[in-house]
């Protein structure tokens, strides 16, 4: 059998499945951010006629996965295999979304890296031969996550500079075996790495150690430089994490700075919309690369793009017995063309 | 980075994070809370104006200020000042109220009894345990200073 693993933690895929569509739903706050025209559909409130935040993000996911199928001009049945998570306890925004349609399931919980997770393993199933099409669908919503993290919404309390935004959003992809690009080349999977920081209030510093990791990582494992990118771009890092991360790539001696980028930076306008240090959640790297960053992709004003979704992976529990934040990121590199 | 060395990175992180803006802080909780205390005697010099005794008046004005409480976190409008304010906004009994409204309002979907009532306290409850607490403490040293001994 052929062997496709490449250094340490890197899988080069000999059959590189093509992302043939992708669809993006989001909140009101993210439909008023930059990035506004690159979305499908946009809420004009976080609730979506639904009885709760639960029942809109649940919707947000199965409405998204039928988006993309319609867009691509395919039906339930043609899909293998649905790869979803969320932020949410027993990720039941994924779960009760594919109870509405009937494609077979695999949940994932990668915390805000599970953009990058489901196209790791989706990839790699199509490039084994093991499935044809696969739908990779990941979504966050901010009222949803805030009561489940912190508090109730209309409790007043007054957040750090270091905290993030969660973002109301939900992005899928669909990955198959043909199609014209852009592919998935490369997958570097992360390890869980631990800073030791336990300020959930500071979740960028937290995981910034971990995407240094996995792209370091990659770099060793393929023998790329950040020049061979036209853009590298973590999940949702914010404004701390970005500086941390490239600090700690320049004193490895990669420098970054001209081709780095945070989708938690990219989807809100940070001063305008009050974020503080920018945009978080699963929801975050799944509707940025699956609007603004597939559409420059398409239109070919990025060509190489390394997408490393960053996650962290704590609970409520583990912070109240004192346990710190571990962090994990995933990378997939995503080019206009086939490897 | 495994060899991170994880004392050094929180120092290092601790410098990469925007102070809070103190002054700022404190000069709006001062306004807001003051500005709430103001209208608590405001309200207390009416009930008594209106005949009230001393005690009557007081707590007249606390339930007054507690419903206020409830009333401007049930429209959306005392998390906004709660921002801005702070402490100012969440120290008075108005904060108190905004503590149990809020929750009570999060949790109506899971519920009567296991979300509303149960959640109601998830962020008061401990007020209310360790106020009443130190209350029974403090009762007891004094009832053993001044009768027992």
């Amino acid at each position: 059998m052929e062997n496709k693993r490449m250094g340490k933690r890197t899988i080069k895929l000999v059959n590189s499945p093509s992302i043939i569509n992708t669809a993006t739903i989001v909140g009101p706050k993210e439909g008023d951010g930059p990035l506004r025209e690159y979305f499908d559909i946009i809420l004009e409130d976080d609730l979506w006629e639904q009885e709760s935040w639960e029942k809109c993000e649940k919707k947000m996911q199965e409405e998204a996965i039928r988006l993309v199928l319609t867009k691509a001009n395919l039906t339930e049945n043609e899909i293998d295999y649905l790869f979803s998570g969320d932020l949410l306890n027993q990720i039941i925004s994924s779960a009760y979304a594919a109870r509405q349609i009937s494609i077979p399931f695999f949940g994932l919980y990668g915390a805000c890296s599970t953009m990058s997770e489901s196209l790791s393993l989706g990839a790699m199933l199509i490039d084994g031969g093991f499935a044809n099409n696969i739908i990779c669908s990941t979504s966050s919503h901010f009222s949803t996550a805030e009561r489940q993290y912190r508090f109730p919404l209309e409790y007043g309390s007054q957040r750090p500079f270091s905290s993030q935004w969660t973002v109301t959003g939900c992005g899928a992809s669909l990955l198959s075996s043909s199609g014209e690009g852009p592919y998935i080349n490369y997958v570097t999977t992360g390890k869980v790495i631990d800073p030791g920081i336990n300020d959930v209030n500071n979740m960028g510093a937290a995981m910034a150690p971990a995407a240094v990791d996995t792209i370091m990582q990659h770099f060793k494992d393929t023998g790329f430089n950040p020049d061979d990118y036209d853009m590298i771009l973590t999940g949702d890092l914010g404004a701390v994490g970005k500086s941390v991360l490239l600090d700690i790539m320049d004193s490895q001696g990669y420098d970054l700075s001209k081709v780095y980028d945070d989708c938690g930076m990219k989807i809100f306008d940070n001063l305008r919309q009050d974020v503080h240090a920018g945009a978080s959640g699963c929801g975050c790297s799944a509707s940025v690369f699956n609007g603004y960053i597939y559409s420059e992709l398409k239109s070919r004003n990025i060509d190489k793009l390394l997408l490393v979704s960053t996650g962290a992976l704590h609970s409520s529990t583990s912070t109240l017995q004192g346990e710190t934040i571990p962090g994990i990121a995933h990378a997939v590199s995503i080019s206009n063309f086939k490897n | 980075m495994d060899k991170l060395n994880k004392k050094e990175y929180k120092k290092y992180v601790k410098e990469k994070v925007p102070k809070p803006t103190y002054a700022r802080n404190i000069f709006w909780a001062f306004i807001v809370g003051g500005l709430i205390c103001t209208l608590g005697q405001v309200i207390t010099n009416w009930f008594s104006h209106m005949g009230a005794s001393e005690k009557i008046a007081g707590s007249a004005t606390s339930i007054t200020l507690i419903f206020l409480g409830a009333l401007l976190t049930g429209i959306g409008v005392y998390d906004k000042i709660s921002k801005k304010a702070g402490a100012g906004a969440a120290v008075p009994i108005t904060g108190f109220a905004n503590s149990i409204v809020a929750p009570a309002m999060e949790f109506r979907r899971e519920g009567l009894i296991f979300g509303v009532a149960a959640k109601m306290f998830i962020i008061a409850g401990p007020v209310l345990v360790y106020g009443i607490g130190t209350s029974v403490v403090v009762g007891l040293i004094y009832l053993l200073l001044t009768k027992g001994l």
